[in-house]
């Protein structure tokens, strides 16, 4: 809850429809201020903590590592490597519980730590990075293995490149946090403001200098103060702005906060660079200053630990790597039995079956949540066409439509009402009278069209290998009948040349039988198609 | 911790089937009060017999279907349903047309289609109609609103009248019955009479439509102004109903005030206003979304004051939405919202 008003902003804002008002639940943890969590006696550190190729991995059982060494390499553009998050002995590399919603098992590197946390050596920072070619800037955020904070974990380093023929006028800056419960980027804005905006300026040169807002939901009051405050501070303060906007859920998902910014909507299927916006989270921001001012790669993230089941709700900064058991026991465990872990918001988030999963990149939140706080919805009854989904909707789709397709196993029609625009929010499911659990359905929907879509292009090109085959069988076949014609006439013009030099002569006539034999002969040979050719 | 696996949000649902319904049945109690207020106890005994029968019916069907009876009854659509048919029916409608309707209202139009949400009809008017057409007779016979007859039927006459169609000692229908306001309206206007000559010879009438009738409106519209209130249903659909009959019957109230009545008769006289807020509003069989709502309650509005001015029947409000149900589908293709990040080209 807002604790004092917060000044509205002069800068016209827009709206997205639908969206839901929801208790926010920030006070549980906002007050927390970010402690660094002890360091764990393992570290479980998965290769791939982001979207792309997985890391290739560069070490091996046994070996000792330093606190900030790369133990995977990005693997292909989008791609992001992987460092160790203390100092200590790799004693395996092998799949262990990540934090997934499927529930299934990654590759992980198990880092022994030795408790001295000692550093490898770092490159040197890049102060100058105004002067440098972008392209080296951009070669270190790469480096540091920075990927986006707020939850989807693409490279950062690849989306603050756009590209020569694209002009981004805008970098927007997400500090909306409109998951209720996480409070860990209010936090960081409160406590490392100035640390954000030297991200934030790097990226922005990297961008070619567009202008800047910073989203933040009104309900964070403090964090719009410190970041103005800082921003007043900075020389960044002609082109950026922080922007107070209302709160309203999901207005910190990036398609709903630069609509609310600029106005503007990202096309279905797009990016926002197409509309010369980039977005980015602050956790990111701050993650870039870590890796272009310190040289330090992305090791450690701010994770609110929290929920009415958690005994000391906190904000800390946790290593990649700390299994989620560990930070909770630092929260002082917890209070009651829980109902379920959710790793990330309670809109979005995911159960986790497994508390030793690792914290890793976009890791934002554990939330423990009581029975209260999350009941069992029940059976689901039969949709009534209510339309309150519709209402809710933020992306102005037709849920329940979507929800009768997806369950007739219609998917033709699902896409047709563009299944595929939805952004699995979860104001649907949460408004629904009858407790039907649309993301659910909608995520079945979206899996079985991917599956169905492999099928197809396996299929497709099945039938391309095939028909590639039968066209060169049948070239193969014309060569060798075009062969034999060829032959054929070259025998003929002979003889009759022959024949008319010399047409007595015996001996010439059995010759010409032997061949005419051996030609036949031949013929015969060859008569079988030469398959595997 | 618990391994079920349910799928985010995991959030305490806010809505809930059996609480919308229980808001509707909440906002009907106004214009049932009304109701029994002016047409006496007839009218509660016909809710008690509709809510009776509706239910078993509905437990019935769930058994013959083995699908569990608790929870589809728990989601009390089916007294929402038997509710809105009791206050259709004329209050001395023998006992056993009322258990015919609610047999037809839950077992064919609604169970047979598969249930709560499945059902392309308004059940409740699906009923009525049914009724309508099969006994005309006993489906308009209304009583006169007791301000009128000035005979005060008990509790237990009612019963007896709604059980053994008898009537107390020294009174006989001529004196407890009336012709309904609109079906007055259209009698005597087929008879060539003028509105002014209409409303001067009769009791009937009161400031905007019947006496009485036009008091029960108002308690309807009370209801219907709770649900807004509430959120239950939205603006649309009663809006666009009344907009759409209120425009046709001021534009032809303009051109001859003498053959037509003045427009906040159609308002106040028969089902208009019950139908606007509690009947078309119904989300199962209306249209989803908020354009095609606009387009669907207009379109009722209308259809009600072509049948009510040049139809066969005095009251058309069940008529046109079982009409407009069939459309509804059809109505929501075509009127889709433009999702977000499409163009400005109807999303398809």
């Amino acid at each position: 809850m807002a604790a004092t008003p917060v000044p509205t902003s002069e800068r016209r804002l827009w709206t997205f429809h639908g969206g839901i008002h929801i208790a926010d639940e920030k006070a549980l943890s906002n007050a927390s201020e970010i402690t660094v969590a002890p360091i764990p006696k393992q570290l479980v550190i998965p290769l791939q903590q982001h979207i792309g190729a997985p890391a290739r991995v560069l070490v091996e059982v046994g070996e000792r590592v330093l606190k900030g060494q790369c133990i995977a390499a990005a693997d292909g553009y989008v791609s992001a490597p992987v460092h160790a998050s203390s100092s200590g002995t790799v004693i395996a590399i092998e799949a262990r519980p990540v934090p997934h919603p499927s529930g299934l098992s990654a590759l992980c590197a198990v880092i022994e730590t030795d408790g001295e946390d000692t550093w490898a050596e770092l490159p040197e920072p890049l102060t100058h990075y105004a002067q440098l070619d972008p392209a080296e800037v951009r070669e270190r955020i790469r480096w540091a293995g920075v990927v986006g904070m707020g939850g989807a974990s693409f490279p950062t380093g690849v989306k603050l490149n756009p590209g020569p023929d694209r002009r981004i006028d805008t970098l927007v800056i997400n500090g909306a946090e409109c998951e209720p419960y996480i409070t860990c980027d209010d936090r960081l804005m409160r406590e490392r403001a100035s640390r954000i905006l030297e991200g934030v300026r790097i990226m922005r040169h990297l961008l070619g200098g567009p202008g800047v807002l910073i989203g933040i939901e009104d309900n964070k009051p403090e964090a719009i103060a410190a970041m103005r405050f800082a921003l007043g501070e900075s020389d960044l303060r002609a082109s950026a702005e922080v922007v107070a906007i209302p709160t309203r859920y999901p207005s910190g998902g990036e398609k709903q906060l630069i609509r609310i910014l600029t106005g503007k909507e990202v096309p279905s299927h797009g990016i926002p660079a197409q509309i010369g916006i980039v977005c980015q989270n602050v956790g990111t921001a701050h993650a870039v200053a870590e890796a272009v001012l310190e040289g330090r790669p992305l090791i450690s993230r701010v994770v609110t630990v929290t929920g009415r089941a958690i005994t000391t709700p906190r904000n800390l900064a946790a290593r990649i790597g700390t299994p989620a058991a560990e930070l909770i026991a630092h929260c002082d465990g917890y209070r009651e039995q829980p109902r379920k872990l959710v790793c990330g918001g309670p809109m979005m988030g995911f159960e986790l079956h497994d508390q030793v999963v690792p914290v890793t990149k976009p890791v934002n939140c554990l939330l423990a949540l009581t029975a209260a706080e999350a009941p069992d919805p029940g059976q689901a009854l039969a949709c009534i066409r209510c339309g309150r989904c519709a209402d809710a909707c933020p992306a102005n789709l037709l849920p329940q439509q979507l929800y009768w397709f997806a369950r007739a196993k219609d998917f033709d029609h699902a896409q047709d009402y563009n299944l595929f625009d939805c952004i699995e929010c979860g104001c649907c499911a949460q408004v629904c009278p009858s407790h039907i659990p649309l993301v659910q359905y909608y995520r079945y929907a979206k899996t079985e069209v991917w599956a169905r879509e492999q099928e197809k292009r396996k299929a497709e090109e099945a039938r391309q290998r095939h028909e590639a085959k039968q066209a060169r069988l049948e070239r193969q076949e014309r060569e060798r009948q075009a062969r034999l014609r060829q032959k054929k006439e070259a025998l003929a013009a002979k003889a009759k040349a022959e024949a008319g030099d010399n047409a007595g002569s015996e001996a010439k006539q059995a010759a010409i039988a032997a061949a005419r034999a051996r030609a036949a002969a031949k013929q015969q040979g060859t008569g079988e198609p030469a398959d595997g050719a | 911790m618990t391994s079920t696996l349910i799928s985010s949000p995991h959030v305490p649902r806010v809505n809930r089937v059996d609480r919308v319904m229980l808001q509707v049945l909440l906002a009907l109690m106004p214009g049932v009060l009304a109701m029994i207020w002016f047409f006496g106890w007839g009218v509660l005994v016909n809710v008690i017999l509709a809510v009776g029968f509706a239910v078993l019916a509905e437990a019935l069907v769930l058994l013959l279907r083995r699908r569990p009876v608790l929870p589809a009854l728990g989601d009390l659509s089916a007294v929402v349903t038997a509710v809105l048919f009791a206050i259709s029916i004329p209050p001395t409608l023998p006992w056993w047309m009322t258990l015919l309707g609610m047999l037809f209202a839950i077992v064919l139009v609604k169970q047979l289609y598969g249930g709560l949400g499945y059902n392309p009809f308004n059940p409740a008017m699906a009923a009525y109609v049914f009724l309508l057409v099969s006994y005309p007779v006993a489906m308009t016979n209304w009583l006169a609103p007791e301000l009128l007859s000035g005979i005060d039927l008990s509790f237990s006459d009612s019963l007896a009248m709604i059980l053994h169609q008898v009537l107390p000692a020294g009174v006989d229908w001529d004196a407890v019955t009336a012709a309904t306001p609109l079906d007055e309206m259209r009698t005597q206007l087929d008879e060539q009479l003028t509105i002014a000559e209409i409303r001067d010879q009769s009791a009937l009438w009161g400031v905007f439509g019947g006496r009485g009738w036009e008091w029960i409106s108002a308690a309807f519209l009370l209801g219907g102004l709770y649900l807004l209130w509430r959120r239950t249903i939205t603006w649309h659909i009663p809006v666009s109903m009344l907009a759409g009959l209120l425009s046709l019957a001021t534009l032809f109230w303009l051109i001859d005030p003498q053959t037509h009545p003045f427009p906040a008769f159609h308002l106040f006289s028969g089902a208009a206003i019950l139908g606007a807020f509690f009947i078309a509003t119904d989300p199962v069989t209306a249209t989803t979304t908020r354009r095609g709502q606009l387009i669907y309650g207009a379109c009722i509005g209308a259809t009600v004051f072509v049948i009510r001015t040049w139809g066969g029947y005095p009251d058309a409000v069940a008529f046109a939405v079982l009409l407009m149900n069939i459309a509804a589908p059809t109505i929501d293709y075509y009127t889709q919202p433009r999702v977000f990040g499409h163009g400005r080209e109807r999303a398809r």
